[in-house]
């Protein structure tokens, strides 16, 4: 395999120990390997929304469009559609789109837009230090809830499942090896794919060991089957203790958004002068 | 007959638009040009809606508030606008919805239930069968009429001639309309004057998410994508529309979205993501009443600062109110060429009236404008998305070119997109993307940015800007006055206001605000206006309103 630079001069800003540095790795390596495999790397393009997460824009030496806070979704669907042949990933935190941005996310999945979203679900807000996000559990002690949370936290993957998205996986970021394996599925699948990664904050929320007792990994789990992806997927409510499953929950391929809305699109250009003229005559 | 105004009347769901539209061509085909103003309330059946179909031997651009002809399917028409009439009795109504109490023989009724029950045709019918009637009223031909009907009903052609010829016949001649010797030019909204525009300037992609005045920009662009090959999309929000739209442009595409107020306001912050990012984009910003919902179906010019402050942080944009169809086609496809030579923002700033409003559309006034290629990088590496340059603008690539790693980045940033915190960086940034400024000012130089007509060497001026062009220009033509008429408003072209003004001794601005929008921009720049005349119904001013006012203010 070449070994392919994907380094900038940027320094890394992240805490030692931030579960971040697993997804970043994980990510290169699988860039690497797809660019061996052939993809151009210049066909890549990362986004990122803002938040601790959002730094890897700034980490890795690839295409990237550095967004706004909850706004990673529409920006990766504009790319995608305004060209197709790109691939285009998506990495947000948990509060940037399951919080800010979570119409997005549901409207991408019901469009089964053909974009990955990787999600460093920490459930704690990092860079603003240490407030509840839409997936921290019932009770959470944060700084804007002193008292603990009084709200049941989202499932993601079952908002996610209900919402069209076809292809939907957990990691977490104390198994690089799962990541890497998901993560290119993911990138590879034609469609909404989505990994929700449990991706340890090891300043606000450090929940190794709490993960690490609980996880495992799928088996005998038919992933083209809604109703056992379902099953798997409310195994765990990311409140109440229960084990975790890991892996690929659901993959089904369908006829993308772009497939279908590109269909008609043609690739010659027009002679806008004329349809111009054409037209006005006809409002003559 | 030098000019006619026509209103027809009814309730939402008639057809009042359609009609208005055969109302129009039909006297446009026969050399008049037309203006038609449209008012409907913010709901789907019920309520009044009318249109007020002007048609004259010059050029207009607005509507006055008498009228020579009433068409009332409905008995509120009548009720409400009787009042307009020059003379007594003009009017043409359903006799089986609309009773005259005063005088029997008053007016054209025709029992258009019967008529159309007797045809066999719908109700939506009622309209081409007065329509019929009307012809005949002002001594039009029926075969001009069929040519029109034809080319507006391709589907129930046949039915929606004879019940025309009903109408026709039924009818008495009360008025003559002479057939001028002039082409007749197409008619179009200001709306669809902007589409086009866009489509001048190079445009790809439109998206938007409905909201009136700017919805038919979006239905217009969405029915001629398949003809022009454009992307054309309605996504879940503004929020999304503009942030689809910057990730469009990253790719390299032509893209503009189009909102109001309420619209606009869920873009700011993606806008300024555009100033910092330095991606290209138009947004078109329809005003109407506010604040808040306001008064969705009517019509304001309230947003002026808005559209200029809007965002956080100091950035640049490039904004313009274009005042009528063929400044609403040039000026947007402007707006398109410096949004991607300079890579900022451009803001069109139109209204209710502007885009709502049909006109007559005579592209031989366009001055030449052609879509510009933007600075673009010439494969040398290393690429820098965010190279200093001596103009501000660092050449553009796409993702998918080889060699080029390109990064954009809301946070400050260096020459390659990397995020900084840098002191000397972040003002030596700030600094690059201001500086494109004066080069889109002397760029400005060449065109005409600020419009003055009326008696050019008048000392009493009416300042105004956008939709309030028409009834200026008609009422200082009366009253001899100059009108001047910013069409940039940002950067705004100072020394050609500057020059605009000279001989000026009293300046008038007339504005539908409550607070002067425009005298203060101009404050802003050392220049003073002496009166102001404002209008903040939603409605806009007629040419008898108007010229009123200004008799007042200048005495």
């Amino acid at each position: 395999m070449n070994q392919i630079n994907l380094d900038t001069r940027a320094q890394n800003t992240w805490c030692p120990g931030c579960g971040n540095f697993a997804i970043m790795n994980a990510i290169k390596s699988v860039l690497t390997e797809l660019s061996s495999e052939g993809l151009p790397l210049e066909n890549v393009v990362l986004v990122s929304g803002i938040g601790c997460h959002a730094k890897i824009a700034d980490y890795i030496n690839i295409n990237s469009f550095y967004s706004i806070h909850g706004r990673v979704v529409p920006a990766a669907e504009g790319i995608k559609l305004a060209n197709p042949a790109l691939k285009v990933i998506g990495f947000a935190g948990d509060g940037d789109t399951y919080g800010e941005g979570i119409e997005h996310l549901i409207f991408a999945a019901k469009r089964n837009i053909d974009i990955t979203m990787i999600i460093h679900n920490n459930r704690v807000y990092g860079l603003t230090t240490g407030q509840y996000t839409p997936t921290s559990p019932l009770g959470f002690k944060g700084r804007s809830t002193p008292h603990g949370t009084q709200e049941q936290p989202l499932n993601p993957l079952e908002v996610m499942l209900s919402c069209g998205a076809t292809y939907l996986a957990r990691g977490t970021s104390h198994g690089i090896e799962m990541l890497k394996r998901i993560f290119k599925e993911a990138i590879l699948h034609k469609g909404f794919s989505l990994v929700d990664v449990l991706q340890v904050c090891v300043t606000y929320y450090n929940m190794y060991q709490y993960y690490d007792k609980r996880v495992y990994e799928l088996k005998d789990h038919n992933h083209q089957d809604y109703a056992q992806a379902l099953n798997k997927i409310m195994e765990w409510d990311y409140s109440k203790d229960a084990p975790i499953a890991l892996g690929t929950f659901y993959k089904k391929e369908t006829a993308t958004f772009e497939d279908k809305f590109l269909a008609g699109r043609k690739q010659e250009s027009v002679d806008k002068d004329t349809k111009i003229r054409e037209l006005l005559k006809l409002r003559t | 007959m030098n000019e006619i105004s026509i209103l027809i009347g009814g309730k939402a769901g008639f057809g009042i638009d359609k009609s208005s539209m055969v109302i129009g061509r039909l006297l446009a085909g026969i050399g008049y040009r037309i203006y038609i103003y449209r008012d409907y309330p913010s709901l789907i059946r019920g309520g009044h809606t009318f249109s007020i179909i002007r048609a004259s031997k010059d050029r207009i651009y607005t509507h006055r508030d008498k009228v020579d002809l009433v068409i009332a399917l409905n008995q509120e028409t009548l009720d409400l606008h009787k009042k307009r009439l020059n003379k007594d009795c003009l009017f043409i109504f359903d006799s089986e919805q609309v009773k005259i109490a005063s005088n029997p023989a008053c007016g054209i009724g025709l029992p258009l239930g019967k008529i159309l029950k007797e045809e066999n045709a719908p109700e939506i019918m009622r309209n081409t069968c007065i329509i019929g009637a009307m012809a005949k009223a002002l001594g039009i031909n029926l075969d001009i009429l069929e040519n029109v009907l034809r080319k507006e009903f391709p589907r129930e052609t046949e039915l929606n001639l004879k019940v025309a010829q009903r109408g026709f016949n039924e009818s008495r001649q009360i008025s003559k309309i002479t057939p001028l010797a002039k082409p007749s030019l197409p008619l179009v909204s200001g709306n669809e004057a902007m589409g086009l525009g866009l489509i001048k300037g190079g445009l790809n992609t439109y998206i938007a998410y409905p909201m009136t005045p700017s919805s038919p920009i979006l239905h217009f662009l969405a029915g001629a994508a398949d003809n022009f090959s454009l992307d054309v999309i309605h996504p879940e929000s503004e929020i999304s529309v503009i942030l689809m739209a910057l990730g469009y442009s990253y790719a390299g595409k032509k893209v503009a979205v189009g909102t109001s107020g309420g619209g606009f306001c869920l873009m700011t912050e993606a806008l300024s993501f555009a100033g910092m990012s330095e991606l290209p984009v138009v947004i078109v910003l329809g005003q109407r009443p506010g604040p808040s919902t306001g008064l969705p179906t009517y019509s304001g010019q309230t947003e002026l600062h808005f559209a200029l402050s809007a965002g956080q942080g100091e950035f640049l944009r490039f904004i313009v109110a274009p005042g009528d169809a063929e400044e609403a086609y040039y000026w947007s496809a402007v707006a398109m060429n410096i949004s991607w030579k300079y890579q900022v923002p451009s803001i069109i700033l139109s209204d209710k009236n502007m885009g709502e409003g049909i006109s007559n559309f005579d592209i031989t006034l366009v001055p030449d404008i052609k879509e510009e290629s933007p600075l673009l990088w010439g494969n040398r590496p290393p690429y820098k998305r965010y190279l200093f340059t001596e103009n501000g603008v660092s050449p553009l690539a796409s993702p998918g070119q080889k060699d080029a790693i390109i990064k954009v980045n809301s946070y400050e940033h260096d020459e390659s997109g990397i995020t900084t915190e840098d002191p000397e960086l972040t003002k030596l940034m700030q600094e690059k993307r201001l500086r494109k400024e004066k080069f889109i000012i002397k760029e400005m130089e060449k065109l005409e940015t600020v419009k003055t007509s009326g008696k050019k060497n008048s000392s009493k001026a009416i300042l105004c800007w956008g939709s309030n062009k028409g009834p200026c220009v008609e009422v200082a033509q009366k009253l001899g006055l100059k009108v001047i008429q910013p069409v940039l408003l940002n950067p705004f072209p100072v020394n050609k206001f500057k020059k605009a003004l000279s001989g000026v001794k009293k300046l008038i601005c007339v504005e539908n605000s409550s607070t002067g929008q425009l005298p203060r921009l101009v404050k802003n720049y050392g220049f003073g206006v002496d009166k102001t005349i404002l209008k903040y119904d939603g409605r806009p001013f007629s040419l008898e309103e108007l010229e009123a006012k200004v008799k007042g203010a200048i005495k």
